[in-house]
């Protein structure tokens, strides 16, 4: 699968915050054989006094994860927070792809999506691969695309929550819209099956961290999500059967009377 | 007689102090140098003192606690004013989810209901419906727990020096390096994992033992010490930065602690700081020998917790194990 210009054969993508230590999150990498973890920049030592050196020895961890980075804008609140995080990743990862995320209310953490679409233009014109986390709404993802978004990163359920795909039915209604654009679900999956569920409904990719971090064995979570995402993308090209509707008996059945 | 072993202790802290109290006990002639102009310098002055073999478990190795238990009664035996009145585990509404998790994944608990809790701190009746309580847990005040390990270390013929970031002179058979985050340079593999604090003195407000509000995104806790106050901690970033504390962590920790119990909100706030504790890969701590120095090191949140078991490797390391 591309992103961008990028090959990944794994579909799992791996936030990095919460683990229990570094050491767990580095086995759970392995053993969900991801080829690109998220990293927060924002609250993990972008600082007055430290510069982009506060976080150097996670940073590093991360790098030595031997996988791809896309560095994330977490717990930014404003286009302008956003724009100078993304400058920063660019700098500390060498990097110029960019998980976008603006919040516009910190309880649940919903994404301001005005401020998205306007972080997306600024930060594609200066020349980011801009991975934005959205809402399912179909307008909003209309104007990533158009503000030179490639990639959409729709929520199932609001970021930690756990709930899986809160609207199927909206997540169906987007894949169809942009058959041709990578969709990644991005936050509130909790359970493998759930992420198996979003790619037999045709998603490219799945986007975890809590669902993994915070397992009592982060490792055996992630396996469990690498498989579940393999077995979703496998059904999904096997080109499931059509589900039959049982209940109504219109159907003449052998060997009972018609009445 | 023969000769004492003699052995510099680097590091003032409570894996320098422990370690150093630890080896007096057993004969040797222990020189204790500290960096900072008092004891208590560093990460371990800012530490909540909670001995929590239980509830510390929830997101450790397996082995913590069993390595843990000893230091109970190590501590009690040092300072007598160490608590055993168990921890409180509470969560609010809608994040009662929490505490399944945390029962789950933890032992030595009981589950209580709304009366139960208000039994144990009757100052919170009617705010929560269901905790969990710790019985075997117990908390001191690194405050008086690190001066008392130093006046004890005197008491044993020890010696300890202030303002002593470099090797003192004279000669040492050994050097034990517990400097903490200090050790970076020598120690690779360490990181600091950046917290923050605050202490306050709420007047009239009782509670007696800690208490942990379990939250998906900001978990703190709240210790009590003596004259009405209390430390609410702690952050846990992973940032070597070691600046003042943020306003949004400060911003979390209050507001935890407000809906914890609102008489909080008047409480006056005496002192917030912000440090590193010092951390390897696994987040347990480690006992290396290279050389003619072992470094104790990588105490992460579990310094008062873990520092006795590792004196006891240490001295055990260098002296052989104590005869039964």
């Amino acid at each position: 699968m591309l992103f961008y210009d990028t090959e990944l054969r794994s579909r799992l993508m791996l936030g990095t915050a919460q683990y229990p230590s570094p050491d767990v999150l580095a086995e759970a990498v392995r053993a969900s054989g991801t080829e690109l973890v998220t990293v927060s920049l924002r609250r993990e030592g972008s600082s007055a006094q430290g510069g982009v050196t506060a976080g150097q020895s996670f940073w590093s961890l991360i790098r030595g994860l031997g996988v791809r980075v896309l560095p994330n804008t977490a717990g930014c609140h404003s286009v302008r927070e956003a724009v100078t995080t993304a400058q920063m990743a660019r700098e500390v990862f060498g990097t110029d792809w960019i998980k976008l995320e603006v919040i516009g209310e910190s309880d649940t953490l919903t994404p301001d999506v005005f401020g998205l679409v306007e972080a997306a233009r600024i930060l594609t014109e200066d020349g980011f691969r801009v991975f934005p986390y959205t809402t399912e709404d179909l307008v909003v993802a209309e104007r990533l695309l158009r503000a030179g978004c490639e990639v959409l990163m729709p929520w199932g359920a609001p970021i930690g929550s756990g709930r899986g795909l809160n609207n199927p039915w909206a997540l169906r209604a987007l894949r169809a819209h942009f058959p041709e654009v990578p969709l990644v679900v991005d936050a509130g999956i909790g359970l493998p099956s759930q992420a198996a569920a979003a790619m037999e409904m045709g998603y490219d990719a799945i986007l975890l961290n809590s669902a993994v971090a915070q397992a009592g064995d982060p490792v055996a979570m992630a396996r469990a999500f690498r498989l579940a995402i393999e077995a979703g993308q496998a059904a999904r090209l096997a080109d499931p059967m059509e589900p039959r509707e049982m209940a109504s008996p219109s159907t003449p059945v052998l060997g009972r009377a018609f009445v | 007689m023969t000769t004492p072993l003699s052995v510099l202790v680097r590091g003032g802290g409570v894996a320098g102090l422990c370690c150093a109290v630890t080896l007096a006990e057993r004969g040797v002639a222990v020189t204790l140098a500290e960096a900072g102009p008092a004891i208590g310098s560093g990460a371990s002055w800012k530490a909540g003192g909670m001995l929590a073999p239980w509830c510390e478990a929830e997101n450790a190795p397996p082995g913590l606690t069993e390595m843990a238990l000893p230091s109970l009664d190590w501590w009690r035996r040092q300072v007598p004013d160490t608590r055993a009145a168990g921890t409180l585990v509470l969560a609010l509404g809608r994040d009662a989810g929490e505490l399944n998790r945390m029962a789950r994944r933890t032992t030595g608990h009981q589950t209580l209901d709304g009366a139960g809790i208000a039994a144990l701190e009757p100052e919170l009746d009617g705010r929560f419906g269901r905790g969990l309580f710790f019985p075997g847990e117990a908390h001191l005040d690194p405050r008086r727990a690190l001066p008392a390990l130093a006046e004890r270390l005197g008491a044993l013929g020890g010696r300890v020096i202030l303002r002593q970031p470099d090797l003192p002179p004279g000669r040492f058979d050994r050097v034990v390096d517990a400097r903490g985050i200090a050790a970076q340079a020598v120690l690779p593999a360490l990181r600091g994992v950046r917290g923050e604090m605050l202490l306050m003195r709420a007047h009239g407000v009782a509670l007696h033992r800690p208490i942990r509000l379990l939250h998906p995104r900001y978990p703190v806790y709240l210790v009590p010490r003596d004259d009405g106050v209390f430390m609410l901690g702690a952050t846990m970033i992973e940032s070597e930065e070691r600046g003042p504390p943020r306003l949004r962590s400060m911003m979390e920790l209050m507001s935890a602690a407000f809906a914890l119990h609102p008489a909080l909100a008047e409480a006056e706030i005496l002192e917030i700081a912000a440090d590193l504790r010092p951390s390897f890969g696994d987040n347990m701590p480690r006992l290396d020998t290279a050389g003619d120095i072992v470094h104790v090191n990588g105490m992460f949140r579990h310094g008062y917790l873990l520092a006795p078991a590792l004196a006891v490797r240490l001295a055990d390391a260098l002296l052989g194990p104590r005869p039964a």
